[in-house]
């Protein structure tokens, strides 16, 4: 820092005692580190608290109306969450909604970590290509990325189509489209890409001396690994796991497109009461009731895991 | 030393599981250009005619131009801004210890992991309770907000990648804050700064959810293929665009993370 020139500067206008309280305020500027980097960093906060903080407190405010044609009764109630806490259906689409996402969650992350393995220990040349080639298809548009799974499930759809074409199947398979299986697939598609980064980020962390010392003491190639590189990775598996989890219990767009009524998840019901059956405060009662749960869960998970390698260790 | 290097020796079934991963991620999404080029309304195999007629057809498409304008136009501002607040984010959190720095970046690291139907329901209300009619502003509103992470992380990588001591020269030399960063800070970072814009445009231009509840009766592209959906016979016309979507998101990526992470010495000449 410069700050030999502060010095200088204050001792300068320590002589003009007019001014004294202003180079005071200038020189504690200059000196305070936490104070620039706050200034800096305010435009960025400021913008990001307030357009996310404002919108949810009103969420919040308006889950506690009720609405009445087109308006709102301003009326403090708490009928959107009983109604929400009584309802079967809410309760079935948010369990199925947890399932699937927490299937989609394993299935992302058991096939990206080998995928990460390999990149982090296995790739010497040219590793930033393999990087943008695991995760290129993340950054490239997510609706068409989701439209291409019903094109390949569909009744007259790839998959069908070349069965029989080759002979195989008379008869289109009708379990491939339109049911949760078929929502898991597609997220774990989408989401793969995104999985790879925390995970690829902690395995390349890891100290290979460890390893040659895991071997030197006798461990083979399993026992080092389980011993060494797993539990040295797990804080970007728990990552990765919290990344994908967390958006993926609110995707509407995917069982929309693939799921069929049998894959509907809860944000299709929030949607919905922002769409067609028009009742904004009770659709804000679910997702905050959605989000609830879902931070509980993710936060219960990093606890246990954080636990759980506590003891390991 | 028997050999030190068997942790990274070749790993043959790692690497044929690699390729296979990488068929996963890319073939699904090559159907789409596959059949784009496909004579029959109907996306099956065989593929008995090809044709151009799809991509012909999409320059009379008067709706679909006005969309695909529209979007360049959301990202065109979304992706400036986001990357002008990136720039104080990550310079902040980067250059300065400050307390508290931690709780700071996962804030603003919200957006990430808040599902985009939740943020999409949260702006909606906002803007209807404000009195803001939806429009394209509101969608450019919600993409900063989801740009900005991913701003601050590009420029944060960058930010950490060259050496402070170049900006400390400058302020000694007698340069101010503004002169040495416009001659030292910014030809520094550049390559950063034109990877945030590449990448949040492409977020921008793809992203469907938060333009779903933020839109008014101009849509963007992804809003247009939305609509497109419902009627099997524009099929094609989705696959023609989509297609056209996919190649230059993919090369506008692909510039972008190259940029990202190339070495930061390769950059001075």
């Amino acid at each position: 820092m410069n700050e030999p020139v502060t010095a200088a500067q204050s001792s300068i206008e320590k002589t003009r005692p007019v001014s004294s309280w202003r180079s005071r305020i200038r020189a504690f500027y200059h000196s305070s580190e936490a104070f620039k980097g706050y200034t800096l960093l305010s435009p960025t906060m400021l913008v990001m608290l307030f357009s996310m903080c404002v919108p949810f407190a009103m969420m919040v405010v308006m889950s506690f109306w009720s609405q009445v044609g087109y308006e709102f009764d301003t009326d403090f109630t708490l009928a959107n969450y009983s109604k929400v806490t009584e309802g079967a259906v809410y309760t079935q689409l948010l369990i199925r909604s947890l399932w699937i996402s927490a299937a989609c969650t394993f299935a992302t992350v058991i096939i990206s970590y080998p995928m990460a393995y390999y990149v982090a220990f296995h790739v010497h040349r040219r590793k930033m290509i393999w990087i943008i080639l695991m995760t290129l298809p993340f950054w490239t548009s997510y609706l068409l990325r989701i439209f291409t799974w019903k094109v390949i499930l569909g009744f007259n759809g790839v998959i069908n189509s070349g069965l029989i074409g080759l002979g195989l199947i008379d008869e289109p398979l009708e379990f491939l489209l339109y049911n949760p299986n078929a929502v898991v697939l597609t997220l774990t598609h989408a989401w793969a890409a995104f999985a790879i980064l925390p995970i690829y980020v902690s395995l390349e962390k890891i100290d290979r001396s460890l390893l040659e010392a895991a071997t030197d003491l006798g461990d083979g190639p399993v026992a080092r690994f389980m011993r060494v590189t797993l539990p040295l990775s797990l804080p970007g598996v728990i990552a990765a796991t919290v990344l994908i989890f967390v958006p993926t219990v609110g995707d509407y767009v995917t069982p929309a497109l693939v799921g069929g009524p049998d894959g509907l998840m809860l944000a299709n019901l929030i949607q919905a009461h922002f769409g067609i059956i028009n009742n904004w405060p009770g659709g804000s009662a679910l997702a905050i009731m959605m989000m609830a749960i879902v931070g509980i869960i993710a936060m219960a998970y990093i606890a246990l895991t954080r636990f759980a390698v506590r003891n390991i260790e | 030393m028997k050999d030190v290097s068997y942790i990274n020796r070749p790993n043959r079934p790692l690497f044929v599981y690699a390729v296979l991963f990488l068929a996963f991620l890319y073939v699904p999404v090559l159907f789409l250009p596959l059949f784009s080029f496909n004579d029959s309304i109907y996306i099956a195999f065989p593929i008995e005619n090809w044709t151009l007629q799809w991509y012909r057809d999409m320059f009379d498409n008067e709706p679909m131009i006005a969309a695909l304008m529209n979007s360049i136009r959301v990202g065109a501002v979304a992706s400036v801004l986001s990357t002008f607040l990136g720039v104080f984010g990550a310079k902040a959190v980067t250059r300065y210890r400050m307390p508290g720095r931690d709780p700071i970046v996962t804030v603003i690291m919200a957006p990430l992991v808040i599902p985009g139907i939740i943020l999409g329901v949260a702006l909606l209300i906002l803007i209807n309770r404000v009195g803001i009619t939806p429009s394209l502003y509101t969608i450019t509103l919600g993409h900063v907000l989801v740009c900005v992470p991913f701003s601050m992380a590009t420029l944060m990588t960058r930010f950490e990648g060259f050496d402070k001591s170049m900006e400390e020269a400058s302020a000694d030399l007698g340069e101010n804050a503004w002169w040495t960063f416009w001659r030292v800070t910014f030809p520094m970072v550049f390559p950063g700064l034109l990877a945030s814009v590449l990448l949040c445009f492409t977020i921008s231009f793809d992203e469907f959810i938060l333009a779903f509840f933020l839109g008014g009766t101009d849509p963007t592209l992804p809003l247009y293929i939305w609509g497109q959906l419902r009627f099997p016979q524009r099929l094609p016309n989705v696959l023609a665009l989509g297609a056209c979507i996919l190649v230059i998101s993919f090369i506008v990526v692909f510039i972008s993370q190259w940029l990202t992470h190339r070495e930061p010495d390769s950059t001075r000449s």
